[in-house]
């Protein structure tokens, strides 16, 4: 039996128990770890209700809905883990659509053998995301899985959220003549990750930036509501975001490398491992596309937020008939910025 | 970043862009041979053709390794991968190479055979030590830059009595393939090449030194210029080059200073020379058999060797017969030459290999020099 103690409404980390299946057997175990663990952690009036799903009041308008799994290795990594990522990712899905996000649920899958301790920290971290962006977890579910079935924990969040009267951002909504904007320092998630991956790892001070982004995309939108397109550049980095939003759209993408941030840790890194900074995955950074007349009360909006203060204008959007993105390079010339293929794999020599 | 923005300054570039316009200016053509899939990768990526006059002509050439690699060799990987308990390590880019009956070894993973990506042969060796029950083949390919540390990792290997660490060496040699292309003595039938000049590999010559070019300038009079794999070294080679050709000159000169000598690293040649010997022949991709054009380990090391522990088959395999990297690789087509090019054959499903690797010169067209193509010009 775990020895999940509550005292001071802090779970007790300090022993040495792992999940076995028992947690997710539907007996005492998972019982006491529900209650213990995610009912202490996450509280709010909602999951108090103790329902298998959670109710709760909606005004008129439109609403915004999305889920993601998440299943990153290692657990942990500089400035964050699977917890807060599993609650940025989901609340920054429902900002991208200018919405405010109102309630999370979460399910976790559990692998036989996960220390309780990590479980405790995984849980903990998400429940600070949680209250530090102010969108609660109404609602979830555990379960286990055998060993050798899982990677220790993996995560599905959804998340629901109100859109404003009057905002309609979509993918699609790009138009030839529009600004392109970026709202910070691209590869920072990725590159923290691959440093302490195993076979790889490399020093660096370098943290993700895994973040909400709703308050800053609130304060974008009060800035200039008629924003087209948002997304938050992940996995495929700003390369994939911006062919995505390129092809939704049936236009053409043309950015400037010289305006495009990068720290000097990411490129040294991208250097040495052979990788493009466009391709590495962000999880606290997001892309705009806005009338050319609304792009400097943006930039304005965005550098005045803790989230933004490295935005940029990095580009524009073209007629193409190929849809293509094209980059102009620092050094003269112009290329295609590409959808990575397959894994992105380090070069050899 | 330091060492780096100074090589890939936008307005240094201008500079020489000028220059290599008013030299070029006499109405000649000239078709310089990039050798290394590192130059290929700069000179798509930075776009630097666009500071190019048109009169000269960028030749994509084979020193892409996981390009020249034979579809025969990635069925011996296969074939040793599903011997039973061994792991096959190996670099990433090698994955997804195409072996015969489209399978690849990121195929073969995905069938069961263990077979893991790896940074560094010094990778592979840590999991023969953590897996002393297993055998633990290393694929090792690439020209001399990687062969260096193959054969460290073998006299590491002996040293500490590790038994279950093999390698299946593909290494080659970098002046063995120039020789080949501008003599075409690989019984092909393409025909050599029409090159003005070559723009010579970076870290290769970090190894090897110049001294293995000068015989090509002196008997083909074709000159060399050693270039770094900054887009700014690659300009500067090409101004060089046409330099060279105005004066009617073919000599070997070096452009990348900061690392190259005329004698390269002699520890890591000492090292190579201690570990290896020639093979009497090898098979390119796209430029057939080639003599004395690849290593072996010596018998001193052949406990290491994966090639005389598993019996591993040499069958040739013929290359699709409407890819066109054979000629590529060569120098004598591009990839929009190609009818498989970009329809059904892109990075995503490679068919040939000059698609796989990001120095492959079709994968490098693709990824950043594909939207010249509508507009009537190509790489």
């Amino acid at each position: 039996m775990p020895h999940l103690d509550l005292r001071d409404g802090r779970v007790d980390l300090s022993h040495d128990d792992r999940v076995d299946l028992s947690h997710g057997g539907g007996g005492r175990a998972m019982a006491r770890l529900i209650e213990d663990l995610f009912m202490a952690a996450f509280d709010n009036p909602l999951l108090a209700q103790r329902n298998d799903q959670a109710q709760f009041p909606v005004g008129a308008g439109r609403m915004a809905m999305t889920t993601d799994g998440y299943v990153i290795s290692p657990l942990f990594f500089p400035g964050g883990d699977i917890g807060s990522l599993a609650v940025h990712g989901t609340i920054n899905d429902i900002a991208m659509a200018g919405a405010r996000p109102l309630y999370l649920s979460a399910a976790f899958i559990l692998e036989e053998g996960l220390p309780l301790a990590d479980l405790g920290r995984v849980v903990q971290s998400m429940a600070e995301a949680s209250r530090k962006a102010g969108v609660p977890v109404v609602t979830g579910d555990t379960k286990v899985v055998e060993k050798g079935k899982g990677d220790g924990v993996f995560i599905v969040t959804a998340g629901v959220g109100m859109v404003p009267d009057g905002v309609m951002i979509s993918g699609d909504r790009a138009r030839p003549g529009d600004a392109v904007l970026l709202s910070g320092t691209i590869g920072d998630h990725g590159i923290a990750v691959m440093s302490v991956r195993e076979g790889l790892d490399f020093g660096t001070s370098l943290l993700s930036d895994s973040a909400a982004l709703h308050t800053l995309v609130a304060d974008m939108v009060a800035a200039a509501p008629d924003i087209h397109c948002l997304r938050d550049p992940t996995r495929g980095g700003l390369a994939a975001t911006l062919n995505e939003l390129a092809r939704q759209s049936g236009v053409g993408i043309v950015i400037e490398e010289d305006r495009i941030p990068i720290r000097p840790e990411v490129r040294g890194a991208c250097e040495l491992l052979g990788l493009d900074p466009l391709n590495i995955a962000n999880e606290g950074k997001l892309v705009a596309i806005a009338a050319a007349a609304d792009a400097d009360r943006l930039l304005a909006a965005l550098r005045a937020h803790p989230l933004g203060r490295d935005a940029a204008i990095i580009g524009r959007v073209v007629e193409d008939g190929h849809r293509f993105v094209q980059m102009k390079t620092s050094f003269g010339g112009a290329r295609v910025v590409d959808w990575l293929s397959g894994e992105q794999l380090p070069r050899i020599c | 970043m330091k060492y780096l923005d100074e090589f890939r300054d936008g307005r240094l570039a201008e500079t020489l862009s000028r220059a290599i316009a008013a030299e070029t200016s006499g109405g000649r053509r000239y078709r310089l041979m990039e050798f290394c899939g590192g130059h290929t990768h700069a000179i798509s990526r930075y776009g630097i053709e666009d500071l190019l006059p048109g009169t000269v002509h960028l030749v994509h050439g084979p020193g892409c390794p996981v390009c020249v690699l034979p579809v025969g060799r990635i069925d011996g990987a296969i074939h040793i991968a599903g011997r039973p308990g061994v792991i096959l390590c190996t670099y990433g880019d090698v994955m997804r190479v195409p072996a015969s009956n489209r399978v690849s070894l990121i195929k073969a993973k995905a069938q069961g055979l263990d077979v893991r990506m790896v940074y560094s042969i010094l990778d592979a060796l840590d999991v023969a030590r953590r897996n002393p029950d297993r055998t633990v083949v290393f694929l090792a390919i690439g020209f001399e830059t990687t062969t260096p540390p193959t054969a460290l990792a073998v006299k590491a290997a002996e040293a500490e009595g590790i038994g279950n660490f093999l390698v299946y060496v593909n290494h080659v040699l970098t002046p063995a393939a120039i020789g080949s292309i501008l003599e075409d003595g690989s019984g092909t039938g393409g025909g050599p090449a029409a090159l003005d000049g070559i723009i010579g590999p970076a870290h290769v010559s970090a190894v090897i030194g110049t001294r293995p070019y000068e015989v090509f300038a002196r008997d083909h009079r074709t000159p060399v210029v050693i270039a770094g794999f900054e887009p700014l070294d690659v300009m500067q080679a090409i101004l060089m080059l046409v330099r060279q050709l105005n004066a009617g000159r073919h000599e070997v000169e070096n452009e990348y200073t900061r690392a190259v000598t005329r004698d390269g690293n002699g520890k890591a040649r000492e090292l190579i020379a201690e570990v290896f010997e020639l093979r009497s022949t090898f098979e390119w991709r796209g430029l057939g058999l080639v003599p004395f054009s690849a290593l072996r380990l010596k018998e001193a090391y052949a406990r290491f060797d994966a090639e005389r522990r598993f019996e591993v088959p040499v069958v040739p395999v013929a290359d699709n017969p409407a890819c066109a990297c054979g000629a590529i690789v060569r120098g004598l087509g591009k990839p929009t030459d190609c009818k498989l090019f970009g329809t059904a054959c892109t990075p995503d499903d490679p068919m040939g290999s000059c698609m796989v690797s990001a120095e492959g010169a079709c994968a490098a067209h693709w990824a950043y020099g594909r939207f010249r193509d509508r507009q009537g010009r190509t790489g």
